[in-house]
């Protein structure tokens, strides 16, 4: 078996979700090489070489994948796919964007999101939002699969020592006039990343208003973690849409996550289900999110909160 | 502009679905079935651009059983002009019609009809799989603006505001293209009686698979579906002082 894994980057740094894509791939077993496509991408080259047991790093450097975009990035990936067993990417924005196109160009049925491996070729992933597990077996020469970042341990980023190379008959494939990058508008925090972070503090629409999010954060920093929300507070516009945790936004599985002023639907307990302790903090005593949370507390969350924040 | 507008039959969002005894899927009869939600959000785009005048015609269609026409008939209330199904008596939610299929199956049609833009949902809420739409981009050779919360179209270009990981991302797609739909992009309209009345009228064609040329065997065998393990409920604490010692000294994650 030989795993390719594309690298999630900004062309200065390795995404963390990759590491976790890694230990996916030392499930599967196999030699594992990385695919490292950008612009002045040999820091994360560098990185990735140190990454503990990996083989190879290959690497497309080209002003043309400045930005990750989908249309210039899978010509690339799918000449880096030849001879490979397995193509693996995180199931981040990132990945869910690129991957599947791959797939197409190879005639492949990709495998979306998996959560566990069970041999090279059949992989569990969640379906109906996590209220289902399937259990998939592919008949394709080759698979191509995302990989949940919360499902899987990050691989150790020191001890290895992968030889780096360019690949070969790369030039010119990520040229196209069909899509251009516009502008972006990230949201800027010293916080842990949402999914990598070991404690998420997130609220809900019961937190009111924007101002309002400043005693979740002030919780969050406290704790020294992320700040996350529900989609009801994410559609009133008290945050942005990258901190939505659920079906359709991010999935976290922190050592703590304390929900507050979440009801608790379906589609948010599909984002933190998984998290090993899990704290809710609501007036409402009939909300379904208690039934999940191993600690409920039934109070006002601005007076609970604010009280948290100074003891803990 | 001729919009195509992919609609799928899933199972109602509000539905708390169950895993079947035998664990070969997910039990479907007697379920509240409806429009994939991200697909009525597509379909509001399209409409909202036929009453803007940019689009011209709006073609909805289905790949599922003949009772996907019930949705069909939602997606013609809502403003579509015309819809197609592509009939199967294949599961479409696990181990029957997988994406790779849907996504050349819609190809064909996008050629045979000559649409200029498939506005189409991100993900089903079905099997989650979040692929249908970039593998019809590479098929067809289109660009792709995914997971779209604002679309503008000037002249042939589509400027496609993304929900990335980080925030935002804008893209300038070179039409013809393809925008996946995620939940801010718009609020679907509720489908008035009348419009009900009227779509009764509108033409839906059927097609089998064969007359599509696209094979519906799948390539992943589902070995078995089954429930997640639950999550016991814990226990209420009664103030912050409680539940604070619950998790320094019982839990040990502070």
């Amino acid at each position: 078996m030989s795993i390719l894994i594309i690298a999630e980057h900004d062309n200065t740094s390795l995404k963390p979700a990759t590491l976790s894509t890694i230990s996916a791939a030392k499930a599967i077993g196999g030699d594992i090489d990385i695919l490292v496509a950008g612009a002045g991408v040999d820091a994360v080259a560098t990185q990735c070489a140190a990454i503990d047991g990996i083989t190879k790093i290959l690497t497309v450097d080209s002003a043309d994948l400045s930005h990750p975009l989908a249309e210039a990035l899978t010509p690339v990936i799918v000449k880096a796919a030849d001879g490979y067993t397995h193509i693996l990417a995180p199931a981040t924005s990132f990945g869910k964007n690129t991957l599947p196109r791959v797939a197409a160009l190879l005639d492949v049925q990709q495998i979306s999101d998996i959560t566990k491996v069970i041999d090279d070729d059949t992989f569990e992933r969640p379906v109906y939002a996590g209220n289902a597990i399937a259990t998939v077996k592919s008949s394709d020469a080759v698979k191509v699969i995302t990989v949940r970042g919360s499902a899987f341990d990050a691989a150790s980023a020191e001890g290895g020592s992968a030889s780096v190379s360019a690949l070969d008959g790369a030039e010119g494939l990520g040229v196209q006039d069909k899509a251009s990058f516009v502008s972006q508008e990230l949201s800027v925090s010293d916080r842990p990343e949402l999914t990598s972070a070991s404690v998420v503090v997130s609220g809900g629409r019961g937190v009111g208003s924007a101002e309002n999010f400043a005693i979740i954060e002030a919780l969050a920093d406290k704790l020294g973690g992320a700040v996350g929300a529900s989609r009801a507070a994410v559609d009133a516009g008290y945050v942005p849409n990258d901190y939505q945790v659920g079906q359709t936004g991010k999935i976290v599985a922190p050592d703590l996550y304390i929900a507050v002023g979440i009801s608790g639907a379906i589609q948010h307990l599909a984002g933190m289900k998984d998290s090993k302790v899990i704290v809710a903090i609501n007036s409402d005593e009939d909300a379904p999110i208690f039934q999940v949370a191993d600690y409920g507390l039934v109070m006002d969350l601005f007076e609970a909160v604010p009280q948290l924040t100074e003891k803990v | 502009m001729k919009i195509l507008v992919p609609v799928k039959r899933v199972v109602d969002y509000n539905v708390k679905i169950r895993v079947k005894s035998d664990e070969t899927g997910v039990e479907l009869a007697n379920v509240k079935m409806s429009i994939n939600p991200f697909d009525e959000i597509a379909l509001e785009e399209a409409v909202r651009l036929k009453e803007a005048g940019t689009a011209s015609e709006i073609i909805a269609v289905s790949i599922g059983p003949d009772k996907a026409q019930e949705q069909l008939r939602t997606a013609l209330a809502m403003g579509a002009d015309r819809a197609i199904l592509v009939s199967t008596d294949k599961a479409i939610d696990l181990g029957g019609v997988e994406p790779l299929a849907v996504a050349k199956t819609l190809k064909s049609i996008a050629e045979k009809e000559g649409v200029d833009l498939i506005i189409m949902g991100k993900q089903s809420i079905d099997d989650d799989s979040n692929q249908t739409g970039q593998m019809l981009g590479a098929l067809l050779d289109w660009p792709q603006g995914t997971f779209a919360s604002e679309l503008k179209l000037d002249g042939g270009k589509a400027s496609v505001t993304r929900e990335i990981d980080g925030g935002l991302e804008t893209v300038s797609l070179t039409l013809p293209a393809i925008v996946t739909t995620d939940l801010r992009l718009n609020e679907p309209r509720y489908v008035k009686l009348p419009d009900i009345m009227k779509a009764k009228k509108k033409p839906l064609e059927t097609l089998s698979e064969d007359d599509t040329g696209v094979s519906f065997a799948p390539r992943l065998e589902v070995v078995k579906v089954s429930t997640p393990p639950a999550r016991s409920g814990g226990i209420k604490v009664d103030s912050v002082d409680a539940l604070l010692d619950k998790l320094k000294n019982e839990a040990k994650v502070i």
